[in-house]
């Protein structure tokens, strides 16, 4: 606390935080005060008048005025009343008026029950109607498969445009109308642009924009079964709730967690999650018929029967691990074929890159952010990474962070930084200094200073802003004008900065861009300034496998193995191999083996191939822990039981290791014995099986239920077969059950399966479970840190700098696209996330083009690895001479190496 | 009596006969001082806005920072969307250059170098008469870059006429400001005031048309001079509109304190028909109204109406005669400012559209007693919980009508039909019947 003050409220008196306003301040001493305009992340603007008190002048002042508790600055030896008469009669007033026009269609809303205009509504006391009249109507408009449009619901706080405009630097979205008629949408139908559109579902106060894909398969909040996840589809591991009813997965809801994600999701984060659903999902053991190639289904015991019996006359076994897999999983199949015969399911390449990055952070004296810690950082400098596509938060922090410097001009004028309005009218448009170099033009390019060149130039640039720190960073010659502009605008920005940021990433396939940045940030540390260093990698626990003790060699090393060494046994960890590597490679490949084993919960290329496949659970069925790029090792828990067919990873393979005859796995039955067993193995991960409590915890001795109190029709759900209701499934692995029967408290921050308080039916309950309003969880934000900056030693410096790239005359140079709907190997399974999808194509400069004689979406032959595709082109603007863009990960879109250089025909 | 602002003088709208008469004389005067001397004298001459709000014109340009390395601003606001208020439309067009001069010398005061002049764009004809005016001061050099040739001293600013868009919240100061930023015309949360950050985030002040005509005037003859006129406390010459039930409707320029009968029957001739008054609004349809009875001895000045439970407001003067459906006239009000709420906080939004149904109801004939209760209830929840002042005015009228002429509405409404009802319950709750009537 930075500094406190006395207030008194309803005659008691507390010492609080004085630079908070009086809503939030009597938010975090746990006293209810309705609110709607007020967003903890968003700060305030005294719109809805909800939050009105009595504010007294001094002790003999017994009449006293009304003020908006989300505007009053916190004045020592303050005195004001929740309770008082005239403040009640009037917030019950407040009700009222939304009321006029708020239709009573709650038993048909999608919010009803989670809705914080219900709760509000009870909290005031506003339970009659004096409003004789019609209420007023809108049209609603159609948003895209996310989000629901309901606009005759509408209170008009106001949060929802100054969410998607103000925090999310949305644009197509705005106020329109004046009046009771104001009315919120875009201007004309249409899918909605922002890749955080997702958070206007938590954001509105009532049922206005809500959840597309929990309406396809609708469940009230109180009938679902929840538990604490960590989302899969990047890097940056948002925590997430996860719901399920009827063995179906219904939604996906920010958890959250004041180091990570805040209140806040992408799009892909929240709505990706219906490929679990996904009709390619693998829901029980599979055998492969010898003679009609064809799967027949099994047991889970006659699987594991199956596969004793391949494994029994194997000489040699290969286990690929991969990094959307939890660390327990990946060390039980390093433990059962050892570490020789571990591949980690990656490209050589991106192994290679990822370890250099893990190395950076281990060794270097920078330290690696959180996402919090990157909204406050005041210059941020983005080498090589197109956030919003490979690690979307990052983005959505980036926002925040460009208003860090610009906000402190509002401190000598003494305007509190929560006063949102005040700040953004004294700070107008101005942004704080960010520098982003990609290839390609960004969503955040609006809001930096932007350079567009390939991978080495972007190295070179980077290498001049180190050099201007530290003579120990190499001089680059032969720099261009353009360069050397920016690179000292960039090293004046740096200098002056007061928490300085650079982010990199492996996404252009380029040591030299990861080079590059950890010379700058340890050449301003050595010249005595602060940086910090946040990378990303590609997948969700990528950093986990970097950091595991194992020979770190990828699927093109297995490739070679191979022909040195023979195996027949291949078993494959949660990988779809054809994403890693060229086609034939892989098919070659996975011919060399007698026994292909798959565990993996998707249908795809690898897992037709395979002999067997295991049904492993996804995220939602599943228990583990993933390492995220800041290196916070991160623990989920599965949302539901899946039966006996469905299990994690690690235990079908302590399955398949204890029919095998290795008795010594017998010991490891739970979650917390593989955690266990794999910190001792690995010191690194030490402490990892602190970051939950442990499976036996207790309060009041009961466990911490997954439902809530009022989940109903537990005794008729499985009626259809048996009117006896049967046995709850038991989890062994964690302190959380699986019913609604537990401890009805708050449970420890890194359990927590849903938001609830009494009174407090919707997501705004997280007020309950904060210290104080919009900081850390009560006993911390779950997860722990892993990797630490080494200070006090001087750090190494690279020193190979890249030659500027030049352009060939017919041949062009690949650079990768990344989508944030399309690159991701699951959630492009999620009927939503598909349609926006785009189509295979290649992107070419609309200069290359003008030379070519092309136009857009004129089909290409595009000739690379000895093979020609045709695919339509994309012009870009910004694209530079030489380079050509090929998206990455599209369903349907070959696998074209970057870095490589290809060839042009015209069709 | 002297006009000030208005005087007698015919085509003075023509820069050579504001300048015959006596034009730009005072800016040279001013810019021989320093800005400090300037604002003292305006200070002590206890010129008040014009505007509704009656603030002392000079204190408020004090408070604009001297220490800052943000440009300043001055914004006169000639919005003028108070209905029964035409008063500023006179000065763009009979006495533009005593209002352009009037820009050149506040802006020397509080040493703003831009000036925006916001003008409701329904006054299409009279931004083109102050752009003509405009147009000549530049062309003479009394605006813009040629003034230290013109006027001596170093000083000079621009003079730009903005057009609104006919919202009456942009005649609002902070919503002004957002108008002329370019945003929707949302007012703004006091503090931060404007002399702190107001136009583009820089320290800006905000004066009335009529407030900044004055000044030259009182440069010219000095503070003693003008603190003289009329009234002590609310000095000098007021433009009153006088429209409604008078015989000769029209601005009459009087020095404040004149008898509002006086204003009436003297000047504006009286009622037509020799009917008695029912009622007069004294500053503009947001200010409480007056009955019949309340008129002998009010003085017009802001003390002295506020002693008389009113307010000079823009002093836009609105006489009805006996024959006057008042619950009509309330109506009218009611969706006058219903339609202009700008949307952005609860109480207004709502509760001027709840006001005005409930008025056209009772207007229908369907209205009960108990619609009398909600509307005050209504009234009385807005008032003063709102950001801006638009939610005063909407409830002000509604109070004060039915406080003050509640015979007259309880007569347009029925009485509490007493049917038996279903739900005891709600027929106990304080808009149904009292449950002693019931039982009767």
């Amino acid at each position: 606390m930075a500094k406190t003050a006395k207030i008194t409220v309803d005659g008691k008196t507390y010492e609080v935080d004085a630079t908070k306003n009086l809503l939030e301040v009597c938010l975090s001493l746990k006293l209810d005060l309705p609110y709607f305009c007020w967003h903890p992340a968003m700060g305030s603007v005294g719109a809805c008048r909800q939050c009105a008190v009595k504010k007294f002048r001094d002790e003999n002042d017994k009449v006293g005025k009304l003020f908006m508790a989300c505007m009053e600055p916190i004045v020592d030896g303050m005195i004001i009343s929740i309770q008082d008469a005239e403040a009640k009669e009037f917030r019950k007033g407040v009700i009222e008026w939304l009321m006029t026009n708020h239709p009573h269609d709650c038993p048909v809303c999608d919010e009803g029950g989670e809705c914080h205009l219900q709760d509000m509504t009870v909290m005031t006391g506003h339970d009659y109607r004096r409003y004789r009249f019609k209420k007023r109507t809108y049209k609603n408009q159609y948003l895209g498969p996310f989000i629901n449009h309901e606009m005759n619901r509408c209170i008009q706080c106001y949060r929802c445009v100054r969410y998607y405009r103000d925090y999310a630097g949305g644009k197509d979205f705005d106020v329109f109308g004046v009046h009771n008629t104001v009315y919120f949408g875009r201007h004309e139908d249409g899918v909605l642009e922002n890749e955080f559109s997702g958070n206007l579902v938590e954001v509105c106060p009532t049922g206005v924009f809500t959840d597309k894909t929990l309406g396809k398969h609708y469940t009230r909040k109180w009938d679902q079964t929840y538990a604490p996840s960590i989302c899969v589809h990047c890097s940056v591991g948002c925590n997430t709730i996860a719901a399920e009813r009827y063995g179906l997965l219904r939604r996906v809801q920010s958890r959250y967690n004041g180091e990570v994600n805040g209140y806040f999701l992408c799009d892909r984060g929240r709505f990706g999650y219906e490929f679990v659903n996904s009709p390619k999902r693998i829901r029980k053991p599979l055998r492969k018929n010898k003679e009609t190639r064809q799967f027949e289904e099994l047991g889970s015991e006659d699987a594991l029967k199956y596969i004793r019996k391949l494994l029994s006359d194997s000489k040699r076994i290969i286990g690929i691990g991969s990094a959307r897999a939890s660390l327990e999983s990946n060390f039980t199949l390093l433990s059962f074929v050892e570490k020789q015969n571990f591949y980690w399911g990656e490209s050589d390449r991106n192994i290679q890159l990822i370890q250099k990055q893990y190395d950076i952070l281990r060794n270097g004296p920078a330290r690696t952010p959180s996402l919090r810690d990157i909204e406050k950082c005041d210059v941020v400098i983005v080498l090589g990474e197109d956030l919003t596509n490979t690690a979307p938060m990052i983005a959505l922090a980036l926002r925040q962070s460009v208003r860090q410097e610009p906000v402190q001009s509002a401190t000598p004028y003494r305007i509190p930084h929560w006063q949102d309005q005040a700040v953004r009218e004294l700070t107008q448009d101005e942004k704080g200094p960010i520098f982003i170099a990609t290839p390609l033009a960004t969503r955040l390019d609006e809001i930096s200073e932007t350079y567009r060149a390939a991978a080495d130039d972007i190295a070179r640039l980077g290498f001049m802003v180190a050099n201007s720190f530290s003579d120990r960073s190499p001089l680059v010659s032969g720099a261009t004008d353009e360069q050397k502009k920016l690179s000292g605008k960039i090293s004046e920005a740096l200098k002056k900065a007061k928490r300085p940021l650079i982010i990199a990433g492996p996404s252009l396939q380029s040591e030299a861009v990861i080079e590059a940045a950890a010379n700058i940030a340890n050449a301003m540390i050595t010249s005595g300034k602060t940086c910090e260093l946040c990378f990303t990698v590609p997948e969700v626990n990528s950093m986990g496998m970097a950091m595991m003790d194992i020979t770190h060699q990828g699927i093109e090393s297995a490739f070679e193995a191979l022909k040195n060494k023979p195996a027949d046994t291949l078993i494959i960890l949660e990988n779809d191999l054809y994403r890693r590597a060229e086609e034939q490679a892989v098919d070659s490949f996975l011919g060399k083996f007698k026994n292909v084993i798959v565990l993996d919960y998707l249908e795809n290329s690898t897992s037709l191939k395979a002999d067997a496949v295991l049904s492993s659970g996804s995220f939602a069925e599943s228990d583990g822990t993933f390492v995220n790029n800041e290196g916070r090792a991160q623990r989920f828990y599965q949302v539901y039981d899946a039966g006996e067919n469905i299990k994690e990873s690690w235990r079908w393979l302590r399955d398949i290791m204890l029919n095998s005859g290795l008795h010594e796995f017998g010991k490891w039955k739970i979650l917390s014995d593989f955690t266990n067993a794999l910190s001792k193995a690995m010191p690194v991960f030490d402490g990892i099986n602190n970051i939950t409590p442990p499976p036996g915890f207790r309060i009041a001795g009961e466990k911490i239920p997954r439902e809530p109190f009022r989940y109903s029709g537990r005794t008729a759900m499985f009626a259809n077969k048996s009117v006896h209701e049967p046995k709850p499934p038991e989890d062994i692995d964690s302190p959380l059950s699986f019913t609604m029967e537990g401890y009805r408290g708050k449970p420890p921050s890194s359990i927590i399966p849903f938001f609830w308080s009494p009174g407090w039916n919707s997501q705004q309950a997280i007020n309950k479970y904060q210290i104080e309003i919009g900081g850390a969880l009560h006993g911390g934000d779950p997860g722990k840190r892993l990797i630490e900056p080494k200070s006090g030693k001087t750090p190494a410096f690279f020193t190979k700098i890249p030659q500027a790239f030049s352009p060939r005359n017919g041949d062009w140079f690949v650079v990768p696209v990344y989508h944030i709907f399309g690159s991701e190997e699951l959630s492009v399974n999620a009927p939503g996330i598909n349609e926006l999808t785009p189509k295979p194509y290649v992107m070419i400069s609309s200069e290359d083009a003008g030379s070519l004689g092309l136009t857009s979406e004129k089909q290409i032959e595009l000739e690379a690895q000895g093979k020609t595709y045709s695919l339509p082109a994309k012009l870009n603007l910004g694209l530079p001479k030489g380079l050509i863009g090929i998206p990455k990960g599209l369903p349907g879109m070959p696998e074209i190496k970057t870095g490589s250089w290809v060839r042009l025909k015209m069709g | 009596m002297e006009k000030i602002l208005l005087p007698d003088i015919k085509n003075l709208h023509q820069i050579d006969v504001y300048i015959q008469n006596g034009g730009y004389e005072a800016v040279k005067k001013a810019y021989k001082r320093t800005p400090d001397e300037v604002i003292d004298e305006v200070k002590r001459s206890g010129l008040r806005g014009r505007g509704g709000a009656a603030f002392l014109t000079g204190l408020k340009w004090s408070f604009m920072p001297k220490n800052t390395d943000k440009p300043k601003y001055l914004c006169v606001n000639g919005d003028e969307s108070e209905p029964g208020s035409f008063k500023d439309r006179q000065i763009f067009e009979f006495n533009p250059h005593a209002l352009i001069e009037g820009i050149t010398i506040a802006c020397y005061a509080i040493q703003a170098k831009a000036a925006y002049v916001y003008i409701r764009g329904e006054y299409h004809n009279w931004i083109q008469m102050l752009q003509k005016a405009l147009d000549d001061a530049y062309a003479r050099g009394f605006v813009g870059e040629k003034m230290p040739e013109t006027l001596g001293g170093s000083f000079s600013c621009n003079i730009y006429i903005h057009k609104g868009a006919g919202a009456y919240v942009c005649g609002e100061e902070s919503s002004l400001m957002n108008s002329i930023e370019g945003k929707r015309g949302y007012p703004r949360v006091k503090p931060p005031f404007p002399a702190q950050f107001g136009l583009w985030g820089c320290p800006t002040t905000i004066n009335n048309v009529e407030t900044i005509s004055n000044v030259p005037t009182i440069i010219n003859k000095g503070w003693e001079w003008f603190s003289k006129i009329g009234e002590p406390r609310h000095p000098g010459t007021l433009l009153f509109g006088v429209s409604g039930h008078v015989n000769k409707p029209g601005v009459y320029e009087l020095p404040s304190g004149v008898l509002l009968t006086d204003l009436i029957y003297k000047y504006a001739g009286g009622v037509p028909g020799n009917k008695k008054i029912k009622c007069v609004i004294p500053g503009g349809s947001s200010m409480p109204p007056l009955r019949g009875d309340q008129l002998e001895g009010v003085k017009m000045d802001a003390e002295s109406l506020k002693a008389a439970g009113s307010a000079i407001g823009t002093g836009g003067v609105m006489v009805m005669d006996e024959d006057t459906d008042l619950v009509r006239v309330l109506a009218r009000i009611a969706k006058f400012y219903k339609h202009e709420s700008c949307g952005q906080c609860t109480p207004c939004r709502e509760g001027t559209g709840w006001m005005l149904k409930t008025l056209n109801r009772i207007a229908r004939g369907e209205g009960t007693s108990s619609d009398l209760d909600l509307l005050t209830d209504v009234a009385k929840n807005i008032e003063g919980n709102t950001i801006c002042a638009l939610g005063d005015a909407a409830a002000w009228p509604v109070k004060f009508f039915i406080q003050r002429f509640r015979e007259e509405f309880e007569k347009a409404v029925k009485p509490e039909v007493s049917i038996p009802v279903a739900n005891k319950i709600h027929s106990m709750r304080n808009t149904a019947v009292p449950l002693a009537e019931i039982k009767k």
